[in-house]
C-alpha cells in the first residue's frame, strides 16, 4: 500500500467513508500500514506495549512507533499457549502469537513497559523468543513524588534513548525530540478535541467511531494521524445524527487490552453514552502539552511523573483516583460509572473495587463486566447494560 | 525420632516457637506502645525498620499461615463478597477478607499498621494490595520502588543508587513515625546478624548436594527459611540457623534425610499450595523425590551464590539485597539459576508448580518447560494449583500427572541404552 491509498481520508467525502477505512485498517493483523511506511522509508519500526511507552523518542530515532495491541480477536492463540499459560489476559497471550506466528516480521524492536507483572514476564518470554531483536524493558517509576524517581527515570529514558540510537545508526538529536513532541502534543489535542465534541454533543460523535479514529494512532506516523483527525474533525462536523435518549456514562478498565468493537456498538444501542473512556490511554497519557524545546528529556520525565493520567498501572502518589474520577464525573455530567475490564486484568479488577466504593458513596450508579479479546457472545452485556439505562433514566 | 538423634526435629521446632513469638510481639505492640511496619517478603528490608524500633508484619506470611491453616477458603470468599473478583491474587482476597474479619487469625490478633512500606520488588500486586490498605487503614504509606533486574552478570549502579536514595527517604518517614533517629551503628549490628544467618542458611541449602540429600530444599526449606525472612538481623535468626545446622550436620552423618530411599532428585520451580501443603508433599513422596534445590525459597533473597548482606556497606547492600529477590529477576537470569541447579544438585529432573494467583512468578513458565524439555533435555513435570485458594487444588489430577511422570521417569532408567542406529 503507498502513502497515496494510505491517506485515504483526503479523498473521502464522508464521515462514514473513513470510519469504515478505519475500522478495515485499524484492526489488521497483517500491519498495511506499518509495512507501507517501511517501504517507503527504508525506516524502522518499534512496537511497544501499551500505557506509558514515550513513543515520542521512537519517532525522534527516526522510527514508527507502533502500538500492538494483540490480535483484535483475530488469532487462535496456538504457539504462544505453550509459553504463557491460559490465566493471563488477552493482550500478553494474542501478542506473543503475533510474534510466535510471524505476523510481525516487520518489527525491529519492542518496548516493554514495567506496567504489571504479566508484561514484566512478557519481556523475558519475549527476549527468550526471539533472541536476535532489540527488546527494551522500560521500568516506570512509581514512587512518582520522590526526587530520586525524576532523577531514576530521566536515566531511563537515556538509556532508551541510546538503545534506539543504536537500533538505528544514528543519534537522537534534542532538536529531532523536540520536534517530535510537538507532533505528539498536536495528537493529544485533536484527540481531546474530539472527546470534548463528544462530551458536548454525544449523538454527533459515536463513540465507536471516536473510538476507531484513535486506534489508528497506533499504526500510522502521528504526523499522519494528525491529518486524519483534521479531515475527520470537518466531516464529522458537518454530519447530521438523529437525537435519541441516552445516559451519559464514563468508562474505565480499558487502559491497556481493547475491548472488542462490538461491545462499544452494543453499549451504544444500550442507551449509554460513553462520553469518557480510557481506550488507547497509551496514545494520550499526558494532561497537558509538553513543553519540550529546552530540554526535551526532562520534559518528558517530568510529564510522565506529575502529568500522566491516572490507570491501574501507575501509582498516584499524592494524587487520588477516586477523587480524579469522581471530579470527572461531576465536570461531565456523568450519570454512571461502567466498568469494563479485561479478564485476567488484575490492576484494573483491583482498582474497580475501590473505585466502586467511592462511586456508591457519591451515589454514582455503577455496571461492571470483564471481556475477553475473542469474545463473541455480546447479549448478557447487553442485557445488563439494558437495565442499567433503564435504571437510571426512570429511577434516578 | 529414635533416642540416638540429638538435635532432629530441632529446626521445625524451633521455627514455630520463634514464629509463635513473634506473633505475641505483634499482638501486644498496641499495648507496648511499639510501631508497626507491614512490609513484603520479596526483597524487604526490615532491618532498616528494626533499627528505628518497628515490630515488622508480613502480609504474605499471614496469608501462607492461613493457608497452612486451613482458613484461608473463607477469607477469600468474604473478599469475593466485597467485590474482588475471583481472578486476583489469593494472598491479597486472604488479607482483605482477614482485616475484615477484625484481623483475628490463627497465629493471633494482628495489629495495624503505622507505616505500610511497599517494597515493590518484582510484583505489581504488592502496590495494588498495598493501596488497598492504605485505604482501608488509612496508614502512611510508603513506596520503595525496586527496579527489576535484567539481564547482565551484575546490577546496575544506576537501579542501586536509586533505590539507596529512596532508603534514605525511607529512614526520614520511619524517624517522623517512631521519633528516633536513623542510627547507622544499629542498622550495622543487625546486618552482621544478617550476614551470619546467610552464611549458615547457605551451608543448609548447599547440603541438598549430597547424595542423599539430608535435606528437602522445597518442602523442608520452606520451614527453615521462615526466620531469615521475617526475623533476619536479629541474634535469635542466627541462633536459629545454628541449630539447625545441627539438624542438618547430623543427618548427613546418619545418613538420613527427608525421604526413606531417594529415588529421584529435583529441582523445583514455583510455590507450595499452601492450603494442601501435605498431601501435595505426600504425592512425590510416595516416589522417593527429594527436592534438591527450589526457586521459591529464593523469593526472599539469593544467598547461595555468594551474596550477602555486609555490616561495612549498610545502605548498598540492603539495597543490592531488595534488588536481587527471585521474582524480581528477568527470566534469563531465572533460567539460568534453574539450570545452575539442575547441574549442581544432580537433578533428574525440573518440576514447575504453577499457581494462577502468582503472576509475577507463573507467566512464562511455560517458556520455562519448553525450554528444559526441549532445548535441555531434562525432564520436565508442569503442574497447576495455587498457592492460596483451595479451589484451585485438583488431587485426583495432580496425582494422575506425578505418577505418570515418575513412572516414566523410572521407566526410561531401567530401559536398556538404545543401541547407536546403524550407519
Amino acid at each position: 500500500m503507498g502513502s497515496g491509498s494510505h491517506r485515504f481520508w483526503e479523498q473521502a467525502r464522508r464521515w462514514e467513508e473513513v470510519i469504515a477505512h478505519c475500522r478495515e485498517v485499524a484492526f489488521d493483523t497483517g500491519f498495511p500500514t506499518v509495512r507501507a511506511w517501511k517501504q517507503e522509508t527504508g525506516g524502522k519500526a518499534v512496537g511497544s506495549f501499551p500505557v506509558y511507552t514515550p513513543q515520542e523518542l521512537i519517532a525522534a530515532s527516526g522510527s514508527l512507533p507502533v502500538t500492538l495491541y494483540g490480535g483484535h480477536g483475530q488469532l487462535e492463540i496456538d504457539h504462544a499457549d505453550s509459553r504463557i499459560q491460559s490465566f493471563v489476559c488477552s493482550i500478553a497471550r494474542s501478542t506473543l502469537e503475533l510474534g510466535l506466528a510471524k505476523y510481525l516480521d516487520w518489527l525491529d524492536g519492542f518496548v516493554v513497559p514495567s506496567i504489571c507483572d504479566v508484561a514484566r514476564n512478557l519481556s523475558g518470554v519475549w527476549r527468550h523468543n526471539f533472541a536476535n531483536g532489540f527488546l527494551f524493558y522500560l521500568h516506570l517509576p512509581q514512587n512518582v513524588d520522590s526526587p530520586a524517581a525524576k532523577t531514576y527515570y530521566r536515566g531511563e529514558l537515556e538509556r532508551l534513548r541510546a538503545g534506539l540510537a543504536e537500533l538505528t545508526g544514528r543519534a537522537i538529536a534534542d532538536a529531532s525530540l523536540s520536534s517530535a513532541i510537538q507532533t505528539f502534543n498536536r495528537n493529544r489535542t485533536l484527540l481531546e478535541e474530539f472527546r470534548a465534541r463528544r462530551a458536548a454533543n454525544p449523538e454527533q460523535w459515536p463513540s465507536s467511531h471516536v473510538y476507531v479514529l484513535a486506534a489508528m494512532g497506533n499504526v500510522l506516523p502521528r504526523e499522519e494521524h494528525n491529518a486524519l483527525l483534521e479531515r475527520a474533525l470537518e466531516l464529522g462536523e458537518a454530519q447530521r445524527r438523529p437525537k435519541r435518549d441516552a445516559v451519559r456514562v464514563v468508562l474505565r478498565g480499558a487502559f491497556c487490552e481493547q475491548p472488542p468493537l462490538e461491545l462499544l456498538d452494543v453499549l451504544e444501542d444500550a442507551g449509554c453514552a460513553v462520553v469518557d473512556d480510557d481506550f488507547h490511554i497509551g496514545g494520550r497519557f499526558f494532561l497537558a502539552p509538553l513543553e519540550g524545546n529546552s530540554d526535551p528529556l526532562d520534559a518528558l520525565a517530568e510529564a510522565y511523573l506529575h502529568q500522566t493520567v491516572l490507570t491501574p498501572v501507575n501509582n498516584p502518589g499524592r494524587r487520588s483516583r477516586s477523587a480524579d474520577l469522581l471530579t470527572r464525573c461531576k465536570e461531565q455530567a456523568i450519570q454512571g460509572v461502567v466498568f469494563a475490564s479485561p479478564k485476567f486484568c488484575e490492576p484494573a479488577l483491583y482498582d474497580s473495587v475501590l473505585l466502586r466504593k467511592a462511586l456508591e458513596h457519591a451515589g454514582l450508579p455503577v455496571l461492571e463486566f470483564e471481556y475477553e479479546e475473542k469474545m463473541t457472545v455480546f447479549e448478557s452485556v447487553r442485557m445488563q447494560a439494558e437495565t442499567f439505562v433503564e435504571s437510571i433514566l426512570f429511577f434516578s | 525420632m529414635a533416642s540416638s538423634y540429638q538435635f532432629q526435629g530441632l529446626g521445625r521446632d524451633k521455627q514455630k516457637d520463634l514464629l509463635g513469638a513473634w506473633y505475641k510481639r505483634l499482638e501486644d505492640a498496641p499495648k507496648t506502645g511499639t510501631p508497626v511496619a507491614y512490609l513484603f517478603i520479596s526483597g524487604n528490608i526490615c532491618e532498616l525498620l528494626r533499627s528505628f524500633g518497628f515490630e515488622v508484619l508480613f502480609p504474605e506470611v499471614n496469608a501462607l499461615q492461613c493457608g497452612i491453616k486451613k482458613t484461608a477458603g473463607d477469607f477469600i470468599l468474604k473478599a469475593e463478597d466485597l467485590g474482588y473478583s475471583s481472578d486476583v491474587c489469593g494472598y491479597v482476597k486472604n488479607d482483605i477478607g482477614l482485616a475484615s474479619s477484625g484481623n483475628r487469625g490463627p497465629f493471633g490478633t494482628l495489629p495495624k499498621p503505622d507505616l505500610l512500606v511497599c517494597n515493590y520488588a518484582g510484583c505489581n500486586t504488592y502496590i495494588k494490595w498495598f493501596e488497598a490498605l492504605a485505604e482501608l487503614y488509612g496508614a502512611r504509606f510508603f513506596l520503595l520502588d525496586v527496579p527489576y533486574r535484567r539481564t547482565g552478570e551484575k546490577e546496575r549502579p544506576e537501579d542501586l543508587q536509586y533505590v539507596m536514595r529512596q532508603l534514605e527517604e525511607l529512614a526520614q518517614v520511619c524517624a517522623e513515625i517512631s521519633g528516633q533517629r536513623l542510627d547507622l551503628d544499629k542498622v550495622r549490628e543487625q546486618l552482621e546478624y544478617a550476614r551470619q544467618a546467610e552464611e549458615l542458611w547457605v551451608k543448609i541449602l548447599h547440603s541438598a548436594k549430597h547424595k542423599p540429600s539430608p535435606f528437602d530444599a522445597f518442602f523442608e526449606a520452606v520451614f527453615f527459611m521462615a526466620p531469615i525472612y521475617v526475623l533476619r538481623g536479629t541474634k535469635e535468626c542466627v541462633d536459629y540457623y545454628e541449630a539447625a545446622c545441627k539438624e542438618i550436620e547430623e543427618r548427613l552423618q546418619h545418613k538420613i534425610g527427608p525421604v526413606s530411599e531417594e529415588r529421584f532428585r529435583v529441582v523445583m520451580e514455583g510455590p507450595p499450595p499452601w492450603p494442601n501443603f501435605r498431601n501435595f508433599w505426600e504425592l512425590f513422596k510416595r516416589w522417593g523425590v527429594c527436592c534438591v534445590a527450589s526457586t521459591y525459597s529464593k523469593v526472599g533473597g539469593i544467598w547461595d551464590f555468594g551474596r550477602r548482606h555486609d555490616p561495612a556497606r549498610p545502605m548498598e547492600s540492603l539495597a543490592e539485597y531488595a534488588v536481587n529477590c527471585y521474582t524480581n529477576w528477568d527470566w534469563s537470569l531465572r533460567r539460568q539459576m534453574m539450570e545452575r541447579y539442575a547441574q549442581e544438585y544432580s537433578a533428574d529432573a525440573l518440576v514447575i508448580h504453577s499457581v494462577k494467583s502468582c503472576r509475577a512468578f507463573s507467566v512464562g513458565q511455560a517458556d520455562v518447560r519448553e525450554h528444559f524439555s526441549k532445548v535441555k533435555g531434562l525432564p520436565t513435570l508442569f503442574v497447576e494449583s495455587d498457592l492460596a485458594d483451595p479451589r484451585y487444588f485438583s488431587e485426583a489430577q495432580l496425582r494422575n500427572r506425578i505418577d505418570a511422570f515418575f513412572e516414566a521417569l523410572e521407566h526410561r532408567r531401567m530401559a536398556p541404552a538404545r543401541p547407536a542406529p546403524e550407519a
